[in-house]
């Protein structure tokens, strides 16, 4: 498909620099009649992956990357969408694999997708407090009550940060590996540079 | 005992060092808890809590390769009514901790608890905040089998350690938990 097709018939889609598949930049007020017109029109039929990214100081904060695979022409294709005020509409209505993937991006980054039809979080329990792969959410995590009061009860047992620091596979003192988050500071986030 | 004339010879042979039926009839001495804990530790019913990869090698060791049933256990039960040893086989997250503390509640005593794996032990090589760093931490634990996975001949050796600490047991119905002694709660 040629990036003409989709930049004359939605002016405000911009094209991106990628390295591998054609990448395009789409309002959020387009995205779904562009995924509609993909599909229909451009036979990109299957939405092999859609995911949240926090750029951190951009703004809008949040965007949405959506992968579409055209099973007939055997292309790939990308897109970007940015979370404006934290919502994007959602594709699922177009593309029911979307449904858990859009869920997965609201309970990791607390990306809003306007007419899910079930936009409950999905790997975290509904009423955990945080969004855990915020550039600022800690590797250890954050103290907060379990899910369950009465086993809180029984167990005395909290949500706790893991230990990183004196934990088995980490040798204090040691340097270490420079290409993984180290483990020797246990507030450390994707803000920090790494040890 | 009596209808069974090869045993009758075998204890002729050895009534030196055996049991004699002639001198102490049909009849046994011995203390009530060994007698309880014989029974208990040679028909162990696992639950099996199968929550990540350590559970395959659990199914392993239930196949006919490694053969848990040589040792009394093969009878896994879903139902936490019907078991009384929960083999933890896998990543206990913080979310799924509500449930296996809820399974403990509800399989009847006396009952066990075996750790397989890094994860369940210690949370294993997930320092994240998702997991909990150790199953010990909401249930008591009598077993801690160490590997990532453990390989079934692992399991085994754990599974016939428990048989061990069954034997030695008071007859007792109260655990202790975090050092107090506590009935179990019976949820319905
Ligand atoms: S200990 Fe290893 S094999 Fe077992 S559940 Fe954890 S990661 Fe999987």
């Amino acid at each position: 498909m040629e990036a003409a097709v989709l930049t004359d018939r939605f002016p405000r889609t911009q094209v991106l620099a990628s390295q591998d598949m054609p990448t395009y930049q789409v309002a959020g007020e387009d995205l779904v009649e562009t995924v509609r017109f993909l599909r229909d029109a451009q036979g990109f039929d299957l939405l092999a992956d859609l995911c949240g990214i926090d750029w951190k100081d951009r703004t809008p904060r949040f965007g949405v990357v959506i992968h579409l695979l055209s099973t007939t022409h055997k292309e790939y294709l990308r897109l970007h969408v940015g979370a404006v005020n934290d919502a994007v509409p959602s594709v699922s209505s177009l593309h029911p694999g979307a449904n858990w993937h859009e869920r997965e991006a609201f309970d990791m980054f607390g990306i809003r997708f306007e007419g899910h039809p079930d936009p409950r979080r999905i790997l975290m329990w509904d009423a955990y407090p945080y969004h855990p792969l915020r550039k600022e959410f800690p590797l250890a995590g954050i103290e907060v009550p379990l899910p369950a009061a009465d086993v809180a009860e029984v167990t005395g047992q909290a949500v706790e940060p893991a230990p990183m620091m004196g934990g088995p596979f980490v040798s204090p003192g040691g340097k270490m590996s420079q290409a993984e988050p180290s483990a020797l500071d246990q507030s450390w986030n994707e803000e920090k540079p790494k040890a | 005992m009596g209808g069974c004339p090869n045993l009758r010879q075998t204890t002729m042979v050895k009534s030196d060092f055996g049991y004699n039926s002639k001198v102490e009839g049909e009849v046994i001495v011995t203390r009530a808890d060994a007698v309880v804990n014989w029974v208990r530790s040679h028909s162990v019913w696992p639950m099996p809590m199968g929550l990540a990869c350590c559970a395959i090698e659990l199914m392993g060791a239930g196949g006919s390769r490694f053969d848990i049933s040589r040792f009394g256990m093969e009878v896994m039960r879903f139902s936490p009514r019907q078991a009384d040893c929960m083999i933890v086989a896998g990543t206990v997250t913080y979310k799924m901790a509500e449930v296996v503390r809820r399974i403990y509640d509800q399989m009847a005593e006396p009952k066990w608890v075996v750790a397989m794996g890094a994860c369940a032990s210690t949370g294993g090589m997930y320092r994240s905040y998702a997991t909990l760093q150790g199953v010990d931490n909401i249930v008591p634990v009598d077993i801690y089998i160490s590997g990532c996975p453990p390989r079934p001949e692992a399991l085994l050796d754990g599974m016939m350690l428990l048989q061990e600490k069954i034997r030695q047991e008071g007859g007792s119905l109260k655990r202790t938990f975090r050092g107090r002694t506590v009935e179990t709660k019976i949820v319905r």
